[in-house]
């Protein structure tokens, strides 16, 4: 079966500043948009997989953000839980093009 | 006297170890030349996987920097490599031709990876793990490929496969034996550790035997004696390591697996050492840390003409270095024939522990999940201890009470208590007499103690305490600020005071963190220390705050937030509840609460709300979310009340007005009740105040919440003026000298409650601090008008993107 990917516009590079993240409301989906100290930007699932915190909110440490409920530590490149805690997010392929930010959906 | 002249061929830890213990006997014998082959100086091997596992750098596990060298008037040639021996002539020659004779020569060659000799062991991307360079060769991989394969499920397959895993890839350990480990560990523990792995997200196919390696450049696939494949584009083969003894074979040393040596680790030749991995001794060539520091001590007396006791071959122990795994076996630790096993099994907490013995005597432990006891029956093996009056399961308890003799008391004083570094019990006690260390940390700076795995901490603060006595109780407890640094709270805010670090990052790469960009436990505490120090310099980091101090408003578990308004002293009107009341049916807030603090709480607030919900409040934040003055909670007072001595609501109102939004380093509460009975509770409060005829008592520390504590009684003055004052310079003091996160209750404790009183009593420091204060609160504003009027701010932190 083919896949259908769905590219969307959500914003321009300058709309969220460096170790902040965004809320990105695709329909029920909501995505944490993160933009990285290093300039990059990845999108994980808006909720932790421990008690569904808004990972958005958490505060980001290069590629990890910690939860705010109850800091667990989430690497927002590969969605995996860090240790001593387990599981993983989703995680949402994310291009830049220009100063325009896409999140590709499939 | 002419110094001799010693060549030291290998620049890796055993010859290295070596070197410095004949600079610590005889400095002045030798003239010394070390050849490596490496670009680098001698650094620690055996800590390379937590470079790879990302835990630490190139820098940090150096154990001898250039000026090391240079300071012991060492000759070190890098990148060379030693070709010939010419024994008769006593002379060396290496790859770039340079020649040097000796009158000492020490071999120090260290080992090599093996490699499987298969089709495609030499295709790109298949690497083994033994340097520096194998580990960048990973690094570099892990950012432009996912599927990495593992060939070995040893001590160092494991490690590999975990720092990978570490570098997002998806790893597979492919081992050929039926156990992981299975020179380390018996049956049960490897089981253990291959469940706790998998869950990790390590994958695992045990006994395949891994015939080719398959790819057209670079490996695709390998394939196994079975036929079936597994996808790759990374290959990491960890199998096991051989001697390098080329060179000694080619000079005509005698060797079999290793160099062949003696108990003096002298070879076949006279005035030719071999010590390390590449020697063998009494058919064994380790390939383990701890041995070789054993043997160096030996060859740096042989050599220097000392009287030394033979070598007689080492037990060795290990621990695998893989973070939320514990695992350690030492000695003999199978059991069978005259080896009986004693096993505890925990399958609960996924413990396990077993240790072998014969006769009276332990030979061998393993233990999983639980490693805290190792280094204690690692010494007792070691020492062959008789155990017949012991009640052999309480070996695996911890020492407590009298129930045990201190190992550490027992132990000789050349006995190691660092496998890592090689450090033994001796050099530490000395360190301690002479340099004065007096902690775990001064240990470590002054002999590299416990400076790699850190396994032997314990037992390191037990030498401190039992060599200090009493005085040691005082330094022994140092925590560090967080995970991210061995530094205290007090060292790092000395070194951002001496050497005026201004930005998180700044403390973070001059103080050598361990992470490039710190945690959510250091990045919050550094904000605030900075903020604390350069009031009127230091720029707030936003992004360094936990949510709610951002968003200025309290998250609640549906991602929605709770907004409270300043209400001073508790005392409110009708037209600040009227507002409230809009806000909540316009905004749709899902409940309204009275807090404990004397002021209502608007739950259910959407964030993108927050800045329209301050703006039609037109009220001062209430700071529910601050590491600051939370409220003053009153009682009514003389105002109405009949008991009342004293206008308590116009003291706690004035109170809240001066101390309002300038950090500390938790909450702080306050109250001020009018009477003794103490409607306001002022008795389990940070700072409360209990008006009495003709003036006010002040308690401190009090706290109402996890650590329930009653006040203490600061002291007593005449006039809400001077409360003012006293709380003022009281506050202030606890943010100069609290620990990030450290409530006054604990705080006070601390620091001890004659001590502080002593300095908010003396007039001096009191106007001081409050001085200090006045700075601090001068460039205070109301969070939430600041935000209601920026459009930047209102767009970047509270509007969401819909698409």
């Amino acid at each position: 079966m083919k896949q259908v990917v769905e590219r969307i516009k959500v914003l321009k590079i300058d709309e969220v500043a460096k170790d902040f993240g965004k809320t990105i409301r695709v329909g029920e989906t909501e995505i944490a948009l993160f933009h990285l100290k290093s300039g990059e930007f990845y999108a994980i699932e808006n909720r932790c997989p421990h008690k569904g915190g808004v990972l958005v909110e958490g505060l980001i440490s290069g590629q990890h953000v910690f939860c705010p409920m109850h800091d667990w530590k989430i690497d927002v490149t590969t969605g995996k839980v860090q240790e001593p805690d387990h599981g993983c997010v989703k995680t949402y392929q994310v291009e830049v093009k220009g100063d325009d930010v896409y999140i590709l959906l499939s | 006297m002419e110094k001799r002249r010693l060549v030291l061929v290998g620049n890796g830890m055993a010859g290295v170890k070596t070197i410095e213990e004949i600079l610590a006997i005889s400095k002045d014998q030798f003239e010394i030349t070390i050849i490596g082959e490496e670009p680098h100086p001698n650094y620690n091997r055996i800590l390379l996987s937590k470079v790879l596992q990302g835990d630490t750098t190139l820098d940090d596990i150096t154990l001898n920097d250039w000026d090391w060298y240079e300071e012991n008037n060492i000759q070190l040639l890098t990148n060379e490599k030693v070709i010939y021996i010419d024994r008769e002539e006593k002379m060396i020659t290496t790859n770039v031709g340079t020649t040097l004779t000796y009158d000492e020569l020490i071999l120090a060659t260290g080992s090599k990876p093996f490699i499987l000799p298969i089709p495609g062991a030499d295709l790109e991307g298949v690497t083994t793990f033994r340097d520096m360079k194998d580990t960048d060769e990973m690094l570099a991989a892990s950012k432009k490929y996912r599927k990495a394969a593992v060939i070995g499920g040893g001590l160092l397959g494991l490690e590999a496969a975990r720092g990978l895993l570490n570098l997002g890839m998806d790893v597979t350990v492919v081992h050929l034996g039926e156990n992981l480990m299975d020179r380390q560990l018996d049956e049960a523990a490897a089981t253990l550790l291959k469940k706790e792995l998998e869950k990790q997200g390590m994958r695992f196919l045990l006994q395949k035997n891994t015939t080719e390696i398959v790819g057209q450049k670079r490996v695709e696939f390998l394939k196994f004696s079975d036929g079936e494949t597994l996808m790759c584009d990374l290959v990491v083969m960890a199998v096991g390591i051989k001697p390098n003894i080329d060179l000694a074979k080619s000079a005509g040393l005698k060797t079999n697996r290793g160099i062949i040596v003696n108990d003096f680790l002298e070879t076949s030749f006279p005035n030719i050492y071999a010590v390390g991995e590449c020697a063998e001794h009494n058919g064994i060539a380790y390939g383990l840390v701890a041995p070789l520091f054993e043997q160096g001590k030996v060859l740096a007396k042989k050599i220097s003409g000392y009287e030394t006791t033979p070598y007689k071959g080492s037990v060795v122990s290990t621990q695998l270095k893989v973070s939320g795994v514990e695992v350690f076996s030492a000695g003999d630790f199978i059991e069978g024939g005259e080896r009986k096993a004693l096993k505890v099994f925990d399958e609960q907490d996924g413990i396990y522990k077993k240790m072998v013995f014969v006769g009276k005597k332990l030979v061998g432990a393993v233990l999983f999940g639980d490693s805290k006891e190792g280094n204690r029956l690692f010494s007792m093996i070691k020492k062959q201890a008789d155990i017949s009056d012991t009640v052999k399961v309480s070996l695996l308890q911890p020492i407590g009470g009298d129930s045990g003799e201190s190992v550490v008391a027992s132990m000789a004083s050349d006995e190691i208590i660092c496998g890592c570094n090689g450090v033994s019990k001796g050099t530490i006690v000395q360190a301690i007499h002479e340099q004065e260390c007096t902690s775990v940390d001064g240990i470590k700076a002054c002999t590299s103690a416990s400076r790699s795995c850190g396994g032997c901490k314990s037992m390191i603060s037990e030498l401190l305490e039992i060599t200090l006595g009493d005085q040691f109780v005082a330094t022994a407890s140092k925590e560090t600020l967080c995970s991210c640094t061995d530094l205290s709270r007090d060292e790092v805010l000395d070194a951002i005071r001496n050497k005026k670090l201004m930005h998180t990052r700044e403390v973070m790469n001059v103080l050598g963190w361990s992470t490039s960009e710190g945690c959510s436990k250091c990045r919050p505490a550094l904000n605030y220390y900075l903020g604390m120090i350069y009031p009127l310099d230091y720029e707030d980091e936003n992004e360094s705050r936990y949510v709610n101090e951002r968003l200025h408003a309290n998250i609640q578990k549906d991602g929605s937030f709770g907004v409270v308004p300043r209400m001073y002293g508790g005392v409110t009107n009708s037209d600040q509840l009227r507002k409230i009341a809009d806000v909540a049916d316009k905004y749709n807030a899902k409940l309204l609460k009275i807090t404990g603090g004397q002021r209502i709480d608007i739950f259910g607030i959407e964030k993108e709300d927050l800045p329209k919900v301050w703006e039609e409040l037109d009220m001062p934040s209430g700071y529910a979310y601050g590491k600051t003055l939370r409220t003053v909670k009153t009682c009514v007072g003389e105002t109405f009340c009949r008991f009342g001595t004293q206008d308590s609501m116009s003291l706690g109102i004035a109170l809240e007005k001066r101390l309002e939004r300038v950090g500390s380093p938790h909450k702080f509460k306050m109250a001020v009740s009018a009477c003794p009975r103490n409607c306001a509770e002022s008795g389990i409060k940070d700072f409360g105040v209990v008006g009495v005829e003709g003036g006010f008592e002040m308690y401190v520390g009090g706290n109402g919440g996890t650590h329930l504590r009653a006040a203490d009684l600061l002291g007593k003055v005449k006039t809400a003026d001077e409360v003012i004052e006293y709380a003022s310079a009281y506050f202030q003091y606890y943010r100069e000298t609290g620990i990030y996160l450290e409530r006054t209750s604990k705080w006070l404790e601390r620091m001890g409650l004659d001590n502080i009183k002593a300095v908010i009593e003396n007039p001096k420091q009191r106007k001081e601090l409050n001085e200090r204060l006045e700075v601090a609160l001068s460039v205070q504003q109301d969070p939430w008008k600041k935000i209601i009027h920026s459009e930047k701010l209102k767009s970047e932190l509270f509007e969401k993107v819909k698409v």
